[in-house]
């Protein structure tokens, strides 16, 4: 153990340290520390006004935290200015210089650097290559589309190798299809060059397709730091479990736990059964059971198994999807329930109707318990 | 479509007639009139003259030869033309920072600042010069505090009235705000993204300026700087109130030809001079605005 935190020592890339930032009465920023190993796709996600941006302009340079350390390679980069530090920015409008040809763009940082003029322009030809634009060496800015500008941006950005890649919503400004697109360009670049992402973003589907880990974030703190898999799956609040993807909570108590098997009494329905858990719950206390809409099973007839909970209610709202069709199911307690039923399995496009008496199941470990 | 192009060119047609009849009618007025006789008592003389019964057209190209007889005119021009240089120059170096300052402010701040700017223009130009009169008359505050510090240091007094310096501040004065309103226009429409973009990317703060606000700009001081250079070229209040008996620039001339001396035709021709090099400025300038 002693030997596995000394190797995370030496790796870590990048180490915040108990950043805060204060805006008058507004805390955008409250004692953030995380680590981003070398390497790492690293996604910074939540709601507008989490703090994301703030933490990004701080690690820019942009901006001067008013508590804690950043470490870059373990040593303090707090009293450097931006254009001192081993990283660049990623802009949201991609902050393309109008005035110059995308060659004279890319060969910007190079120039700064003091490249000698024969390198700057082998350095431009490869990175130009690497973002598949070698044509538009000549072009200005304004003769380009979005996703080429977004790819000249990046190029600019890695031309001369920062230590760190920092992306504010890149995406944001493209069509979704685009963005689709430029995602599996970005993974794979990030991939290719092996440079450390940090990417901003409030889309949990994106950071979900893209990142190694995501750090979710909100008002100014961190909330939790896991791989997508895991916070997908395995919330640790209601925050976290509502902000990813669709959940239905389901409020209740704890009644009992005996090791990783948890009896809940929830609001209205009354005892299920959680197994597998890995929420450590005191019985007594209160807590909310997430159920991925998808983990739900909805029939006429269940005909449950052993291990699975199942209620009766009926359809309240259904939305048509193409491939899935979503049914917000009212419990008979009144409770609203949304589950998923994919529309492959059958040559019928809608199951049921609005109105229908349905029963819903879920298996005694596809729900997680939450306790914030 | 063609109901379209129709619209199109509806749309345009008061400033293209406001054109007319302010810019082309009187500009082709003058042209004419510099190749015509002077009046016997002023103004223009008669078109056709009647010659044994006879009538003739009455040209002639004596105001042209005129202007080329001596090289008074020349240098006169090229007089007006290192004043309205100076003072485009001095404008650019003094308005640039406040009209960089103004656009980088808050936006509160930015409003008011914008109103000291406009202020002058809201008292009449005269009236504005008269008080630089007084500023620089020899018994004024300012000659006299001059004047009081040089003979400390043993040197003569000056006198700041009627003198190349005197007319060179007024007319900055009152050109200024000309160079600074469009320098504004352009700055503040700046994406400060693209600094800070070029500050994560390597550039100090004097590499931006001069790498990014500084090109970017260029549209901006070309507009000053045509809105400074053509009326200073053309100026004669100033020339006439503070620049005593040397400081006559082509403006005072022109005006001297159509008001005193009453030989409309050289005026004209003086004035058709003017508005050749004033075109040939802005042209220079929109040439220059267009290239990268």
């Amino acid at each position: 153990m002693v030997l596995f935190y000394a190797v995370m020592e030496i790796t870590a890339l990048l180490e915040i340290v108990d950043v805060s930032r204060h805006f008058d009465d507004f805390v955008a920023l409250d004692k953030v520390s995380l680590r981003i190993e070398a390497g790492e796709f690293f996604t910074l996600l939540g709601p507008s006004g989490c703090g994301k941006t703030t933490l990004l302009r701080l690690l820019a340079g942009f901006d001067q935290p008013d508590g804690g350390d950043i470490l870059l390679e373990g040593k303090s980069i707090i009293s450097s200015p931006p254009e001192q530090r081993p990283l660049h920015t990623i802009f949201q409008n991609y902050a393309l210089f109008p005035h110059m040809t995308v060659a004279e763009n890319i060969a910007f940082p190079l120039r700064m650097a003091g490249i000698t003029k024969k390198d700057i322009q082998f350095r431009v030809a490869e990175a130009l290559e690497n973002v598949r634009l070698p044509d538009k060496v000549r072009h200005y800015p304004d003769a380009l589309s979005g996703g080429q500008k977004q790819r000249i941006a990046i190029a600019r950005a890695l031309v001369n190798r920062p230590r760190l890649l920092l992306l504010d919503e890149p995406l944001s400004a493209l069509d979704a299809k685009l963005r689709e697109q430029m995602q599996i360009e970005l993974i794979n670049l990030q991939k290719d060059i092996g440079i450390t992402f940090v990417y901003v973003t409030h889309d949990q589907g994106e950071a979900l397709a893209l990142s190694h880990r995501i750090a979710v974030m909100d008002q100014g703190r961190i909330v939790q730091v896991d791989v997508p898999e895991r916070l997908y799956g395995f919330p640790n609040s209601r925050f976290v479990a509502d902000f990813i993807g669709k959940c239905n909570l389901l409020e209740g108590y704890v009644h009992e736990q005996q090791g990783d098997s948890v009896t809940v009494e929830l609001d209205g329905l009354g005892m299920v059964h959680v197994c597998r858990s890995e929420t450590k719950c005191v019985a007594g206390s209160r807590c909310a059971l997430t159920l991925r809409p998808e983990k739900i099973r909805i029939a006429a007839n269940v005909s449950p198994t052993g291990d699975e909970s199942h209620f009766s209610g009926s359809v309240h709202d259904m939305l048509y999807l193409g491939d899935v069709t979503v049914y917000i199911v009212a419990l008979s307690n009144g409770l609203l329930l949304e589950a998923l039923l994919a529309n492959s399995s059958s040559g019928r496009t809608n199951f049921f109707e609005v109105g229908d008496f349905v029963e819903v199941a879920w298996s005694c470990d596809a729900g997680h318990l939450v306790l914030e | 479509m063609q109901g379209k192009a129709w619209y199109k060119y509806l749309l345009s047609l008061p400033p293209m007639a406001y054109l007319l009849i302010f810019f082309a009618t009187p500009t082709l007025i003058m042209l004419l009139a510099s190749f015509r006789y002077a009046g016997e008592y002023g103004g223009l003389a008669p078109w056709y003259l009647h010659e044994s019964g006879r009538l003739t057209l009455d040209l002639t190209l004596e105001n042209w030869q005129r202007l080329l007889e001596t090289d008074i005119y020349l240098r006169l021009f090229l007089k007006s033309i290192g004043y309205a240089v100076a003072t485009t120059l001095i404008c650019m170096v003094m308005g640039y920072p406040l009209a960089l300052m103004i656009a980088r402010s808050g936006r509160k701040n930015r409003d008011f600042l914008l109103l000291l700017v406009i202020l002058p223009f809201w008292s009449n130009f005269l009236v504005r010069i008269y008080a630089w009169m007084i500023i620089f008359s020899p018994v004024g505050a300012l000659t006299r505090m001059l004047n009081g510090v040089l003979g400390l240091i043993g040197m003569g007094p000056v006198t700041l009235m009627y003198s190349p310096t005197a007319m060179l501040v007024c007319l900055v004065y009152v050109h200024l705000p000309f160079m600074v309103l469009p320098l504004y226009a352009n700055l503040e429409k700046h994406d400060l993204d693209m600094l800070d973009a070029a500050q994560d990317l390597g550039a100090g703060k004097w590499r931006r300026f001069w790498l990014i606000t500084w090109p970017l700009s260029l549209p901006g001081i070309t507009a000053g700087s045509i809105l400074v250079f053509i009326p200073v070229l053309g100026m004669f209040a100033i020339p006439d109130l503070l620049g005593g008996t040397n400081g006559i620039m082509i403006g005072n001339v022109i005006k001297q030809q159509f008001m005193e001396s009453r030989d409309w035709p050289f005026g004209s021709v003086l004035s058709m001079v003017l508005t050749v090099t004033a075109v040939a400025v802005v042209l220079l300038g929109s040439w220059l605005g267009r290239r990268r």
